[in-house]
């Protein structure tokens, strides 16, 4: 608060004009009431984070010292005996959510492609509103549709197509009920494009035009001018974008804990009924009775929040950086 | 082509879960659906008229907690933003973006479920507008941020203290802007499931006090999608076209209504340079 007040004089100094009137020192005083209301609700904002945070630690506690030992090695979740192994929840999360990447970054970065530099300014526009209403569909909807048509769907064509094709990897075996790993992250996949494609659109708009112009001078086709003079300036961007859109894709709820099966185990193929952090708080969380169960719920929301934060501060690092690449190379 | 393929991927889904839910939600939907309550187990029949009011109710209460809120932080981040302060609020904010809304949950139900000892309308309420608010102030933030810099200085030069230019000048300017901003983020806040399962938790009845659970659209067509019975899932559909129906209107609403200003701007412009044309012939 102390550091906003000094900061105000100094640019008060320089920016808001001093006038001989008599109104200058009031006017002075009004800006101030101002500037610090509005400090005042940024303190707000920011304490209610901290709190958060603070909280969320607090309820855990109890947790982690009963069972803190055991949450991130073992698998073994069963509230009746008080027994609160998290590994399956961990595993579950980052599986659905890295199978979703591998499956929506190829795809999200070739529409994003499409649309910038194949169609034409006003189709892309279209399109364009239509990839992002995706992402205004409610997560509960997707959840709805993965559990009656998804489901089924991947249980009845996808599964013995990948069978009969990928069928000697482990990852491909085992029986399948629909509803697991490949279901969630399907849905998710839909559900992160939109993030990913409209990042890469924008990273792809920092491609200088004369570079694009001087790849196709020096007889590049088509193709070969965008996987030279697009894709590879923006690797970086790219990355960030995915990053970005794994940290959406750990975080969903809904739609993954209708179509996972919620089975706390971990198994080798994708076809199996899996539990991801965020299924199990939305599944137990409203009848957990015992306050250690709670505890540990709270525990497994710490374990969400550390996690997707860490993803988050990597993307924008990367994201950052890319910008601060180019604008240095925009200076000269 | 390959590029052209990979977009009929992407819309491929966003057309079948259209039609899907069109189809099923339009066929199970009547008029019942917005005026009566949920049938008991095992009768057919009944609506959701109770969850329809609870979003409604919850939404417009978080839009009134968050939406001052998060407007004033937004102006801070534009006007003011380059001290330790704003950074350290410019964070917090990126930080929240990121946090998943079932934590969020997690925190309303330490918050406020846990001193009320009850689950809430108010509780419910609490969650979205935390989960909207980083949305609201950084859309004000962009939009505000986009105001060029010799409106302020013209404003300061013709004598105005600096709060004034600010709230009458940039914001009053810019109003529709923000409005589209905050619209967005109501239509995320009213499809919002996980922080309302055990916040606002769930009701069978019209409830319009907010110490008392809530039911809610997405809430409602969860119970209803899980449950073994065929009328319920039925429901659960139509539920699900009255919810998407919502949130799309909303967000096509905002985004039409930038589209509207920009090709106002548009108009204008050759309008003036046409009067410019005619001026010089």
């Amino acid at each position: 608060m102390k550091s906003a007040t000094n900061a105000y004089t100094q640019e008060s100094g320089s920016e808001t004009v001093e006038l001989n009137f008599g109104h200058g020192q009031k006017f002075k005083r009004q800006d101030q009431l101002n500037r610090r209301f509005l400090g005042f609700l940024a303190c707000f904002v920011i304490l209610v984070l901290f709190a958060l945070v603070a909280l969320l630690f607090r309820e855990a506690w109890p947790a982690i010292q009963e069972s803190g030992d055991i949450f991130f090695t073992d698998s073994y979740w069963d509230p009746a005996a008080e027994i609160y192994g998290g590994l399956a929840f961990i595993f579950g999360t980052l599986v659905t959510s890295i199978v979703a990447i591998a499956i929506a970054a190829p795809v999200s970065i070739a529409v994003a492609l499409f649309i910038n530099e194949v169609l034409s300014k006003r189709w892309g526009r279209f399109i364009g509103i239509f990839v992002e209403m995706i992402a205004a569909v409610p997560s509960i909807v997707f959840g709805l549709w993965g559990l009656f048509y998804l489901a089924p769907w991947v249980k009845d064509t996808l599964t013995p197509f990948l069978k009969s094709t990928l069928g000697f990897i482990p990852l491909f075996q085992g029986p399948s009920f629909g509803i697991g790993i490949m279901a969630a992250s399907l849905i998710l996949a839909i559900m992160i494009v939109p993030t990913i494609s409209s990042i890469c659109r924008e990273v792809f708009k920092t491609v200088p035009g004369h570079q694009k112009e001087a790849a196709l001078a020096l007889g590049a086709t088509r193709f070969e001018m965008l996987k030279l003079a697009v894709l590879r300036p923006s690797f970086s961007g790219i990355v960030g974008a995915s990053v970005l859109g794994l940290g959406r894709a750990l975080g969903e709820t809904m739609a993954v804990a209708m179509v996972i099966g919620n089975n706390p185990q971990i198994s080798s193929s994708l076809f199996a009924p899996a539990a991801t952090m965020a299924s199990v708080i939305a599944n137990e969380y409203a009848e957990a009775n015992s306050d250690l169960h709670v505890s540990a719920l709270c525990l497994v929301a710490v374990t969400l929040f550390i996690v997707t934060f860490i993803v988050n501060s990597l993307a924008r690092l990367v994201v950052w950086h890319n910008e601060r690449r180019h604008l240095k190379k925009g200076g000269v | 082509m390959l590029l052209a393929l990979s977009a009929v991927i992407v819309l491929a889904p966003l057309f079948l879960v259209f039609q899907y839910v069109f189809v099923m939600g339009a066929t199970s939907l009547s008029w019942d659906f917005f005026t009566q309550l949920p049938a008991p187990v095992g009768e057919t029949g009944g609506g959701m008229k109770h969850a329809i009011l609870g979003t409604l109710y919850m939404v417009a209460l978080s839009a009134v907690i968050s939406v001052p809120i998060g407007v004033f932080c937004g102006i801070y981040l534009a006007e003011y933003g380059k001290g330790k302060l704003a950074s350290l609020l410019r964070f917090s904010i990126d930080l929240l973006t990121g946090v998943p809304s079932i934590v969020i949950g997690i925190f309303a139900y330490i918050l406020v479920v846990v001193p009320l000892k009850s689950f809430s309308a108010l509780a419910g309420a609490f969650a979205l507008s935390i989960i909207i608010l980083p949305i609201v102030t950084r859309s004000s933030e962009e939009i505000l941020k986009l105001v060029p810099q010799h409106i302020r200085e013209a404003g300061l030069a013709l004598g105005l203290p600096r709060w004034k230019v600010t709230y009458f000048i940039i914001v009053k300017g810019n109003l529709s802007g923000l409005v589209t901003g905050i619209m967005l983020a109501i239509s995320r806040a009213a499809g919002e499931t996980a922080p309302l399962l055990f916040t606002a938790f769930g009701s069978n009845f019209v409830n319009l006090q907010p110490t008392a659970p809530m039911a809610s659209l997405p809430v409602q067509i969860y119970t209803y999608a899980i449950s073994p019975f065929e009328d319920w899932q039925r429901q659960a559909w139509a539920g699900a076209f009255v919810l998407i129906c919502l949130v799309l209107g909303l967000n096509l609403a905002a985004r039409l209504m930038i589209n509207g200003r920009k090709l106002k701007r548009k108009l204008e412009k050759r309008k003036a340079f046409k009067a410019q044309r005619e001026e010089s012939l």
